[in-house]
């Protein structure tokens, strides 16, 4: 039997598969897998460090999504959920996919792929949050621009719905916790990484960046959002279990509540 | 823009129109053309929450509250003493866009008093929603209130650039309807539901065979009824609801329980307490009969014409009918296995898939996501136990109610609390 060994790769979702690729040809006995900015060696393993290879990862891609487009969503939802080990789990998880006949005939009743599916379904969840939650502000150079700060990575996942949704305005999502953002240029997204040292948060302070029509409508939408209200029906636990406390910070409605 | 101004209007509009329920912005599948704004989507998108936990997703207002009539029921009515306001079309407009633009909303939902005439008042509707559509490029949701006794041809308009459209019949039954809106017939409401129904209908059929026929009312048509104004049963309002999905093909029926708006001897005085629980059995009810495969003589017949309070509607249906029981999960059929009180439809399809793999016992159901506290009288698996043996319909629900937290169990227990 092989030693088991300890696989280091850089934290990008390819270099992730690239691994699972390295793994699976060179038939290692995986005992962990590790993004490098974070890992500890084990006692009794050695370890080997992976570089990416877009060509391999776009291999397991492939193979993953002929199984079944579900599990390919799967895959990629739980790994930005970022959680501790997540690889090793997906690695299994990929092992019992590919052992299958068709990917469709999955067992939910086993620990690693019910696990794997709640994961991707909370960062799922974060995904149409954040999809409802962001809030954007029109600044002097004509950019709508909107802080977040999702549990979980989910940039990526929303930059679709964003295009789609806003393809006649120039806008810029920024993601406050892992500094960096999406911007749309009017033709196609880019990411852009920067580091942003005055956070736009709802404050009541104006701020000079924006055109000051924004806080126009920012005090109209404050109004409606207390209008509609029905204060014999109030139910306050309901709310905050709907909008939950942390996101209250970047919505708009919201000023004096912070 | 006098934003002051606007200011004012949009407080008054947007607070009588907020008892309208219906908020949902899904079902439509309006796509983003030629680089403009917004784009529907099918699942809809809640934006915030209101205090009292309703979803805010599209900007709710009416365009006036004058009105002609003098519903009893309604904030609006024509006799009551509340400052009045009307937009603009173009006001209408430029909040709807800047609105979406900043990500607040997914849409409109325009509703109207009814100044003037029906016809008049729709003629209005239709405009914001033309020049949302044609001037604006703007392809987010738009719903309409259809005016009761507006015209074919109007209401034909409508669908053209609506997303949905919908008519409240407010009160379930003809007589209610005769005592607290004297003004309006039953056949205003009916009548341009079947006109957007019929539409809708020759639309979809045109489409089959060309491609590129134009939607119409993509999210189709909803209502809405009030619970509890006018001493209706739960059956009557449950055999109505029925009819209109079926007749009408609604896509929704909303439950409104009844909060008081006006000093009135025909309606439940101003303070009194709105009927919640029951507003929420309606809508579990009402879920039972479109995706669990229930009829609704099953629930609500002449021997129960009213729902429990103090159990979902389901496990009162299971109670009722032991004979039923235990089902077995591991051999069931899938409507069988939507029957069983604790079990949803999404267990449902989890259970469906795991047992190609194994038999499943009560562990494997509990990680599911059963609520085994209900499931267990009424389900055998492959564990040993039944938990049912041989316990008749009270002694179970007792024993359910021990073990459940209901948000509303206060309101029902009869047993009195030692320190409060």
């Amino acid at each position: 039997m092989n030693p088991s060994t300890t696989l280091i790769y850089d934290g990008s979702f390819n270099g992730f598969l690239t691994t699972v690729f390295v793994a699976f040809d060179e038939k290692l006995n995986v005992a962990d897998i590790q993004k490098n900015s974070e890992c500890q060696n084990g006692l009794f393993s050695e370890t080997e460090t992976i570089f990416t290879n877009v060509e391999k990862a776009k291999r397991v891609w492939n193979g993953i999504r002929n199984k079944s487009h579900n599990a390919i969503a799967n895959v990629y939802f739980a790994f930005l959920s970022e959680t501790e080990g997540v690889e090793l789990m997906l690695y299994t998880y990929i092992q019992k996919l590919m052992a299958t006949k068709s990917g469709k005939q999955l067992d939910y009743s086993d620990g690693i792929v019910l696990h794997i599916s709640q994961l991707a379904r909370k960062v799922g969840r974060e995904k149409h949050r954040m999809e409802a939650f962001v809030r954007f502000q029109l600044t002097k150079d004509d950019i709508y621009f909107a802080n977040i700060e999702p549990d979980f990575d989910v940039l990526p996942l929303i930059s679709k719905h964003f295009r789609d949704r806003y393809a006649d305005q120039q806008w810029l999502i920024y993601d406050v916790k892992r500094k960096y953002g999406i911007f749309y240029n009017l033709d196609h997204v880019e990411m852009v990484s920067l580091n942003l040292s005055d956070i736009h948060h709802n404050k009541t302070v104006k701020s000079d960046a924006f055109k000051p029509e924004e806080y126009d409508y920012q005090t109209l939408w404050n109004e409606y959002f207390k209008s509609t209200s029905i204060k014999s029906r109030i139910n306050p636990k309901l709310h905050t279990q709907h909008v939950p406390k942390r996101y209250w910070k970047y919505l708009s409605e919201k000023k004096e509540a912070v | 823009m006098d934003f002051d101004r606007i200011q004012e209007k949009l407080n008054i509009l947007a607070d009588a129109a907020k008892y309208d329920v219906s908020c949902a912005s899904s079902g439509s599948d309006r796509t983003n053309k030629n680089q403009g704004l917004g784009n529907a989507s099918r699942m809809g998108i809640c934006h915030n929450y209101t205090s009292d936990g309703r979803c805010i997703s599209l900007l709710k207002i009416l365009l006036t509250n004058h009105c002609i009539f003098d519903c009893a029921y309604c904030v609006t009515r024509k006799s009551n003493d509340v400052k009045r306001a009307a937009f603009k079309i173009q006001e209408v407009v430029d909040l709807t866009i800047n609105f979406y633009r900043r990500n607040y909303i997914e849409g409109l939902f325009l509703s109207s008093g009814i100044f003037k005439s029906p016809d008049y008042t729709m003629e209005r509707l239709v405009a914001v929603a033309k020049k949302l559509r044609e001037e604006e490029n703007f392809n987010g949701y738009i719903h309409l209130k259809s005016i009761p006794g507006a015209s074919d041809e109007l209401m034909y308009e409508a669908g053209l650039y609506a997303d949905r459209l919908s008519v409240n019949i407010e009160v379930p039954t003809i007589s209610g309807l005769k005592l607290l809106a004297p003004d309006k017939k039953h056949e205003d409401f009916t009548k341009p539901m079947l006109k957007v129904k019929n539409e809708i209908v020759r639309y979809k059929s045109e489409r089959k065979i060309i491609k590129s026929t134009p939607k119409y009312a993509p999210a189709g048509q909803s209502t809405q009824m009030i619970v509890g104004a006018s001493g209706e049963t739960d059956k009557d309002i449950m055999y109505s609801a029925t009819y209109y999905y079926k007749t009408y093909q609604m896509r929704r029926v909303y439950y409104s329980g009844y909060v008081p708006v006006a000093d009135d001897a025909r309606l439940p005085a101003i303070g009194s307490q709105v009927p919640m629980l029951r507003e929420n059995r309606l809508y579990q009810t009402d879920w039972l009969l479109r995706f669990y495969g229930f009829a609704v003589n099953e629930i609500l017949n002449n021997d129960h014409p009213n729902l429990d309070m103090d159990v979902d509607p389901k496990l009162s249906w299971a109670l009722r009918n032991l004979h039923h029981f235990p089902v077995d999960v591991n051999s069931a059929d899938k409507r069988l296995l939507a029957r069983i009180p604790g079990i949803g439809m999404q267990s449902v399809e989890k259970i469906m898939k795991a047992r190609k793999f194994r038999k499943l016992n009560w562990d494997h159901l509990k990680k599911i996501g059963v609520a085994l506290n209900r499931a267990k009288y009424f389900t055998v698996c492959d564990s040993r136990h039944w938990e049912r043996r041989d316990l008749d319909a009270e002694k179970i629900k007792g024993m359910i109610l021990q073990t459940s937290s209901g948000k509303f169990r206060n309101q029902y227990s009869t047993q009195l609390s030692l320190f409060n």
